[in-house]
């Protein structure tokens, strides 16, 4: 068993509040540590740690926070503020690890959000949880009044004369609102639109200030690497991504949940960690990063579990959210299913996204009713790469992901439903799932 | 009004969180829906007022996420993930269950105005999938028979 940096291995009773978070899980430790070091230290520490961004781009955490300006200023010489959000909105299916911290080390992630705030300059942040976490967002109510009212919030914060303002912003329902510019237009009290970049959000952010945006999984990932310092988080894990990771698994595995494990665990490994496929059955396809990631088939699964093997792979990590199926599965509904999500959470800012996955999501749903055409599938693959790559977000790229990888992996299963005019895994007489119901009459 | 001296004092309370006034426009339709149910064309012209906003401001926030209801809900909204992870653990099983049980589909509500069926995208909590959301609360692990003794129990 490796170290763990963000959970315990038996759960800590109450350690949601700060008392046991300081008693028994050296709390706010890593911020009195890191408000001796000047914010180039901070900076280099959590370089030196190899932690990259673990909200799905799994970007370097530490050039991200170097990115930002030292001393930006008004037209008219005056200081702009400088901004930090924490992305809580986690959304991308098959992910849940934002929610367990949330609800078990609230203070944890406020004590990373101070580090970082105090690293790269910044005044005040906001917490954007999504809308639905509404028992987390009650949680962390409390955590920021024991926070600011013990003093590692605030003025003053710690004795050492640095301040920080933090509070919590709650979306209102839209996967979008995860990608980070859409997340600041939201925190904006507007539609959660992404941004055109550049301006990336490190020149204009929040309300046009200089803001940094990481992950919830992120700032808690950098309170121990400021307490204990980098080498052992960059001991963990790969040469080029340090320590631990939340692994989600669901899906078809015996004891499906949020699992702390090194970043070179493979697949195959991590799903044995998880009691393996569950009622002993094959195991038919597996998404390692979350829903936007590439499908890997049962043959692909021998493949480190950290951002560059997946990538070698053909895939992602994206997210850490580990959706198992197994060989019951029909590969075409599970797509269509997935199709079916993005459809409804396209923004609609661009044309090609838009249409994109509409089309997409009635093509995969024709073929799963039996009601597809051989050139259907070729249409799947005009489409996509008409998507991938041509809009202001990553989020057409993302839709063809599951769509793509499902085709080419599963080719043979498209071919037996257009071939056999329906599902072949479905009972003679079963129908398709009621709520696809709505595309039946829409002809391509 | 809508808009009661509550919701108003709230509002107050965080308003030196944000650098501009249009930022409260999340929060405020919350505190409308929480005590409303839902978000009236009239909460929003009210809303629009409040925050100094045109009206085109604050329909296109309301219309863009899916948490704000634009018609009244039952005083139960049962919101059923059916995303993968939890379609791989018998969600439409209990999306029929549900429908079958209460004697309406999914977007409907019933005609005691009690319960309201609606179909969600992921929630978050794929671990213990199948899951779904009853008004503010998660409910995880489900079967057919923790979902029909949930209904009995709220009936």
């Amino acid at each position: 068993m490796s170290e763990l940096f963000l959970t315990t291995k038996d759960q800590i009773a109450d350690s949601h509040t700060l008392s046991v978070y300081r008693s028994k899980l050296q709390g706010y430790a890593g911020l009195e540590r890191a408000l001796t070091m000047t914010r180039d230290e901070v900076v280099d520490q959590v370089k030196k740690s190899n932690l990259r961004g673990r909200g799905g781009a799994g970007f370097p955490t530490g050039m991200k926070w170097s990115f930002m300006p030292k001393e930006p200023k008004h037209p008219d010489g005056s200081p702009k503020p400088k901004y930090l959000v924490c992305n809580a909105d986690e959304g991308e299916p098959g992910t849940f690890k934002d929610r367990l911290l949330l609800n078990r080390y609230p203070h944890r992630l406020i004590e990373g959000m101070a580090i970082a705030a105090h690293a790269i300059g910044a005044s005040r942040g906001w917490i954007y949880v999504r809308g639905e976490f509404y028992q987390e967002i009650v949680i962390l109510k409390k955590a920021l009044e024991e926070a600011y009212a013990q003093g590692f919030l605030g003025k003053n914060i710690m004795g050492k004369g640095f301040d920080f303002e933090l509070s919590i912003y709650r979306g209102a329902g839209a996967y979008i609102c995860g990608e980070e510019t859409a997340l600041l237009n939201s925190l904006e009290g507007k539609r959660g639109e992404p941004r055109l970049k550049p301006p990336f959000p490190a020149m204009v952010g929040a309300f046009g200030m200089p803001t940094c945006v990481n992950n919830v999984e992120t700032f808690c990932s950098v309170v121990g690497i400021l307490r204990d310092g980098p080498e052992a988080f960059a001991k963990v894990g790969t040469e080029r991504s340090g320590g631990t990771r939340l692994f989600c698994v669901s899906g078809h595995v015996e004891k499906p949940g949020v699992y702390e494990l090194p970043l070179n665990i493979t697949l195959r490994d991590l799903i044995s960690h998880c009691g393996g496929v569950k009622d002993g059955k094959k195991l038919k396809a597996v998404i390692p990063g979350g829903a936007s990631a590439p499908m890997l088939s049962a043959e692909e699964i021998d493949v480190a579990m950290d951002f560059d093997s997946l990538m070698k792979a053909g895939t992602m990590a994206g997210s850490g959210g580990v959706i198992v199926m197994d060989e019951t599965v029909c590969i075409v509904e599970a797509a269509a299913r997935l199709l079916k999500f993005y459809e409804h959470e396209s923004c609609g800012q661009c044309s090609q996204c838009r249409e994109g996955s509409h089309w997409l999501a009635r093509l995969f749903h024709r073929i799963e009713t039996g009601h597809g055409d051989t050139k259907d599938l070729d249409t799947i693959a005009r489409l996509c790469s008409n998507m991938a790559g041509q809009t202001i977000c990553a989020f057409a790229d993302a839709v063809t992901g599951p769509a793509l990888s499902s085709l080419k992996k599963f080719r043979k299963e498209f071919e037996a439903h257009i071939t056999g005019g329906c599902c072949p895994l479905k009972k003679p007489g079963q129908k398709a799932p009621h709520f696809l119901e709505h595309h039946d009459h829409v002809a391509l | 009004m809508i808009l009661c001296e509550t919701i108003k004092s709230k509002m107050e309370a965080i308003r030196s969180e944000f650098p501009t006034e249009q930022a409260l426009l999340l929060p405020l339709l919350h505190e409308i829906q929480a005590k409303e149910g839902w978000v009236s064309e009239g909460a929003m012209r009210e809303a629009s007022e409040f925050l100094h906003l045109p009206l085109a401001k604050v329909k296109e926030v309301v219309t863009f996420y899916t948490m704000y209801n634009r018609k009244p809900v039952g005083k139960y909204h049962i919101q059923v993930c059916t995303n993968i992870a939890c379609f791989l653990r018998g969600s439409d099983q209990l999306v029929a269950c549900f429908e079958k049980k209460l004697g309406i589909s999914c977007g409907e509500t019933t005609a005691d105005r009690k319960f309201t069926l609606s179909e969600v995208e992921c929630l978050a909590a794929c671990g213990t999938a199948p899951v779904m959301q009853v008004n503010n609360d998660y409910h995880e692990n489900l079967d057919e028979s923790s979902c029909q003794a949930l209904i009995d129990r709220l009936s």
